[in-house]
């Protein structure tokens, strides 16, 4: 994808420059921002460091797995139909809580293994596209996510992070006279969207695709 | 409440460092070894970014160099610039749905054409903060448990990026 909008940004500039005879700004421009990245990325280096090694010590304190069951009642209500002690929970929570800290490192693996084990759960549901062994027919229609993957995939897309660290970072290289004026709208915008993506999720999440679809089936007598 | 919100984004950063020192002394960690060890795994962090960066930073600042930018925004610009969006704004929304690097390349470029503290600058830094890659993350997350038909997800992944920008130029407006 990034190949893509890559290789579109240099040549469509080139092209355009080319037209409209700016070929020196582009010259200027290509030469000067490689120089700028790397001065950016003193600046944020500082930032980071302090950023995650105070996030080591919460880690290694307890902190954030001590969060991670704190919003367990959060996901009973989120994610009515997973069973309390099913092990998608613990890692849909510690993708939440990384997500809401900022630990971008610390998201992705746990979001990945939260998906797998909200595929696993399906099995056990017995939902036949996603069985091994399961009905040919279903699965060659491939897999439809579960409720419970499209709440999961909402909620993430939908930014939880509360502390914007790398924006503070971009407004103090820039020059801001306030670079962490940013955080308490950006906590109300994220709420916000978060709401909004709730809200959303738990008016489509009434009905279970797969219920539905077994329903459905045994309406028309051709049942398990 | 712009009084407030100001009050509030200074005192967070060093609440948030007391208590996360102060609990872990009381849990008994090396919190001095364990800032240390973490401050490293930052710093590869931002080393691993660094070519990206360069990247990214070049075709932004060639495609704006070469004037192309302004011709897109003139047309986009437009339409949004009457529901209080300027024409930036824009294209960068819809990068940032593919590519948060990328779109870093473009939130950079805003700040040094109108500064971090103005109108535009300030709805860039909550935009970004309260947004996500909607189509990246979706595509990694699905391929990892094997589902081809996402139903409606990409619907409300989208409404409520709909909704950060709505707020983010209602509290922009009201931060500047």
């Amino acid at each position: 994808m990034l190949n893509y909008i890559w290789a579109f940004m240099i040549l469509i500039g080139v092209v355009y420059a080319a037209i409209t005879g700016n070929m020196e700004a582009v010259t200027d421009a290509a030469l000067g921002s490689a120089g700028e990245a790397v001065s950016l990325c003193i600046t944020m280096a500082g930032v980071m460091a302090l950023w995650m090694g105070l996030m080591r010590i919460a880690e290694k304190s307890g902190l954030i797995a001590g969060l991670a069951s704190g919003i367990q009642p959060f996901l009973s209500f989120m994610f009515p139909r997973i069973p309390k002690k099913h092990e998608s929970r613990k890692f849909i929570a510690t993708n939440f809580i990384a997500n809401i800290l900022g630990l971008g490192w610390a998201c992705t693996p746990a979001g990945l293994k939260a998906m797998e084990e909200l595929a696993k759960l399906e099995e056990e549901r017995g939902n036949p596209a996603y069985l091994d062994d399961g009905d040919r027919a279903e699965r060659g229609k491939g897999r439809i996510a579960s409720n419970e993957m499209c709440t999961f995939l909402i909620l993430n897309t939908s930014s939880l992070q509360l502390i914007p660290v790398n924006m503070i970072v971009y407004r103090t290289q820039y020059g801001s006279a306030n670079p962490a004026a940013v955080i308490a709208p950006a906590i109300i915008a994220t709420l916000f969207s978060t709401i909004i993506a709730i809200i959303y999720c738990k008016i489509k999440d009434r009905k279970p695709i797969w219920k539905k679809q077994q329903a459905g089936r045994e309406r028309f007598g051709r049942g398990n | 409440m712009a009084g407030f919100l100001a009050n509030f984004s200074n005192v967070i950063i060093p609440v948030i460092i007391f208590y996360i020192v102060a609990y872990g002394l009381i849990n008994k960690v090396q919190v001095y070894e364990e800032f240390i060890g973490g401050a490293k795994e930052g710093l590869k962090t931002v080393v691993g970014i660094l070519p990206t960066l360069v990247g990214l930073m070049v075709g932004v600042c060639v495609l704006r160099a070469s004037g192309f930018m302004q011709f897109l925004g003139g047309i986009l610009g437009s339409f949004t610039e009457k529901i209080g969006i300027p024409a930036d704004i824009v294209p960068l929304t819809l990068v940032k749905m593919f590519s948060s690097s990328a779109a870093t390349g473009l939130v950079l470029d805003i700040f040094k054409t109108h500064g971090t503290d103005s109108y535009i600058g300030m709805l860039t830094s909550i935009l970004m903060s309260c947004t996500e890659t909607i189509f990246y993350t979706m595509s990694v997350y699905f391929l990892a448990a094997k589902v081809t038909k996402t139903r409606y997800t990409l619907a409300g992944a989208i409404i409520s990026m709909l909704a950060g920008l709505l707020a983010s130029v209602v509290l922009a407006g009201m931060v500047v």
